[in-house]
């Protein structure tokens, strides 16, 4: 190699591909804020994330669009959502077990339909080249800055102050915080929550189409191994604040990138330990931040998954 | 919905108590019919005919002597599996991540097996087993603690504990405990014959069959007819409630998850032993997810468990047969399996509502 930069290999690498891997994880973090918000828990986001990813390739295969693919995928997530929130909405369903069953059944769908997709090529998303300033090729191949990494910046800045902020977002939190509330406000708060679990899930879309058409940028059946439900351990973490979530996808993106980078600069020797990163540093984020006896900061009140 | 016009309030007294009871079998078996009629019509869109589904279902896991052995071979690991979900249940937990007990249970089993060669194998098998059960359950054991504990939620934390299970046997299969000889497909060293658990008399299916009925039937005991099985219950009607009684509600909490993970490290330990011979990727096949969908159709009921287990494994057996026949992919059992399992859970908002099963409103 030209440029033969030894063990500053490894951390480029890793900031090379917290910014690729950490990006499925902020839409769909991103999305499970808003549903959680509004007081219901979407724990089928990784069936989402895998529907996304395939109806999104498909799409881009056949029309030759990317974009059309994100599209679509951001539609199929929000159907996805719809459905989730809807059953969710029916007296004496657990949103956690529905939960469980939109997972399997997105999975199982997404494979089904994917197919005749695992060999075809599809387009991918552009990419902005950051490290221009740099002649070092590892850093600037680092900062390839996908343009769904920069939306979804965008994304957690405006969501944060739309929930601060606006009209909309009071109303998310109300009904979030307090069904007997909402309903006092003459909110319908079954309404709110499956509309905002549909939106949810057309981020969580937006996170598959993006594992499928940029990286690792093809479709197969081990394409997400639970990113989906870490991302949904991740909005705990970052206590359900959209800015805080966009700092929890880039440590776990981290995560994630550890073994490939070790990989790429020739330590193979435990590489499935490293693989196995994310679930130890997302279970142990969890524990830390969990508590068994009060309520925890930041949560919203009518959500199953803190009571 | 169907109500009752044409029981007259005056029937005999074992009319209503019969309502009452069969409640929660006519619901399920509705939503499983539903189930399988949605999927039909599922079918019927991508122009294959479900009367010829079901009837090669039939053939391929009830048809004949070999489809009926494999699909009771296949269920053996389901009933433990199905186990792994329905005992915590009843303590109002839900957990899914029973595959990383089966595969830690099967990774503790051919890790160790070929170490206890020279012992007989009446002492060897036990222990084998106990070992299995002792770290899948440590596993599962470990989501109940971390909830008792530290309030984790125990369906993300047993998942997430599922996926590290299976980076910990790739890391193990394929570095420490790796058999040279195993090239295309690492796994660990064989287990000698005499470690080889055999079939059950008469029959080709292995002894896994009939320590997954006992499990079930003695959850079943410990859960209906035991004082902690009652206990257990009361937790999971409502945990304060039986704080303010005194039960030792984190004892219970980690018994049963333990028991729970055990059960689906014994359903790993007869993979390896009975089945493949040697631990590798094939034990993260999917029971464990298998198992909660039965677990859920049971009602968390493990006699229930049984005849539940017996159908999705016939499905499952029945899914090469299909793939060939059929011209439809692998996935089309997941994509039946996702129907049911949504349909059965949208049934849980029937209960009570049915005045046929509720006598006292019968006038």
């Amino acid at each position: 190699m030209e440029h033969d930069i030894g063990l500053w290999g490894i951390p480029i690498a890793i900031l090379g591909g917290a910014i690729r891997v950490s990006t499925p994880f902020l839409f769909v973090s991103l999305g499970e804020v808003l549903t959680e918000r509004a007081g219901r828990i979407n724990l089928g986001l990784e069936g989402t994330l895998v529907f996304g990813a395939m109806s999104g390739y498909a799409t881009a295969v056949l029309t030759g669009s990317a974009w059309a693919g994100v599209a679509v995928a951001a539609l199929a997530g929000a159907v996805f959502g719809l459905v989730h929130g809807i059953l969710c909405s029916l007296p004496k369903v657990n949103d956690i077990a529905i939960g469980i069953a939109m997972m399997l059944f997105g999975t199982g769908i997404a494979f089904y339909f994917g197919k005749p997709y695992i060999q075809p090529v599809a387009p991918h998303l552009p990419a902005i080249p950051l490290g221009f300033w740099s002649d070092l090729p590892q850093l600037q191949a680092a900062l390839q800055v996908n343009v769904l990494f920069v939306a979804g910046l965008g994304l957690a800045l405006g969501m944060a102050w739309m929930l601060r902020a606006t009209r909309i977002g009071l109303t998310l939190r109300v009904v979030g915080d307090s069904t007997d509330a909402a309903r006092a406000m003459g909110l319908r708060p079954n309404v709110i929550r499956t509309l905002a679990t549909a939106a949810g899930g057309a981020f969580a879309g937006i996170g598959g189409a993006f594992l499928s058409l940029y990286y690792p940028g093809s479709w197969n059946e081990g394409l997400s191994s639970g990113q989906g439900l870490m991302a949904v351990a991740l909005v705990i973490f970052a206590r359900w604040n959209p800015i805080a979530c966009f700092g929890a996808a880039l440590l776990f993106g981290g995560a994630g990138a550890l073994g490939p980078a070790l990989q790429s600069v020739g330590i193979s020797s435990g590489y499935y330990l490293f693989y196995a990163a994310p679930y130890v540093l997302t279970l142990g984020v969890l524990i830390a931040t969990s508590s068994p006896n009060r309520a925890m900061a930041g949560a919203p009140g009518e959500l199953s998954i803190t009571k | 919905m169907a109500d009752q016009t044409m029981i007259g309030s005056t029937g005999a007294t074992w009319l209503p108590a019969l309502a009452r009871r069969s409640e929660a079998v006519v619901i399920p078996l509705a939503a499983l019919v539903l189930g399988l009629g949605l999927f039909g019509l599922f079918l019927l869109t991508q122009g294959k005919s479900p009367v010829d589904f079901m009837a090669i279902v039939w053939k391929g896991a009830y048809g004949s002597a070999f489809s009926l052995q494999n699909t009771l071979s296949r269920a053996a690991p389901l009933l433990l599996a199905a186990l792994c979900v329905a005992l915590p249940a009843r303590l109002g937990l839900v957990v899914i991540g029973g595959e990383g007990a089966i595969v830690l249970g099967g990774v503790a089993t051919g890790a160790l097996g070929p170490h206890l060669a020279a012992v007989p194998p009446i002492v060897a098998l036990p222990l084998l087993g106990l070992i299995a059960m002792a770290v899948g359950g440590l596993w599962i054991g470990a989501a109940g603690a971390l909830r008792f504990y530290r309030g984790v939620n125990e369906t993300i934390s047993s998942l997430l504990l599922a996926y590290i299970a299976i980076a910990l046997m790739n890391h193990l299969v394929e570095g420490p405990f790796r058999d040279p000889a195993s090239l295309n497909k690492p796994s660990t060293l064989p287990l000698v014959d005499a470690l080889r658990v055999g079939n059950l008399p008469g029959m080709e299916v292995h002894w896994g069959l009939a320590f997954g009925l006992l499990a079930c039937v003695a959850s079943w005991v410990l859960i209906d007819k035991t004082t902690w099985g009652f206990a257990a219950r009361i937790v999971g009607g409502n945990v304060r409630a039986a704080q303010v009684q005194g039960l030792p509600v984190g004892r219970l909490i980690l018994g049963f998850t333990a028991l729970a993970g055990g059960f689906a490290g014994l359903a790993g330990f007869f993979e390896v032993t009975a089945v493949f011979g040697s631990a590798n990727a094939s034990l993260a096949s999917g029971y464990g997810y298998t198992g909660i969908l039965i677990a859920f159709l049971a009602r968390h009921n493990p006699l229930a468990i049984i005849p539940v287990a017996l159908l999705l494994a016939g499905f499952d057996a029945a899914s090469g047969l299909i793939q060939r026949r059929m011209d439809l992919p692998d996935a089309t059992i997941l994509v039946l399996q996702g129907f049911v399992f949504l349909v059965i859970l949208i049934s849980d908002t029937a209960y009570g509502r049915l005045k046929l099963f509720h006598p006292e409103r019968w006038a």
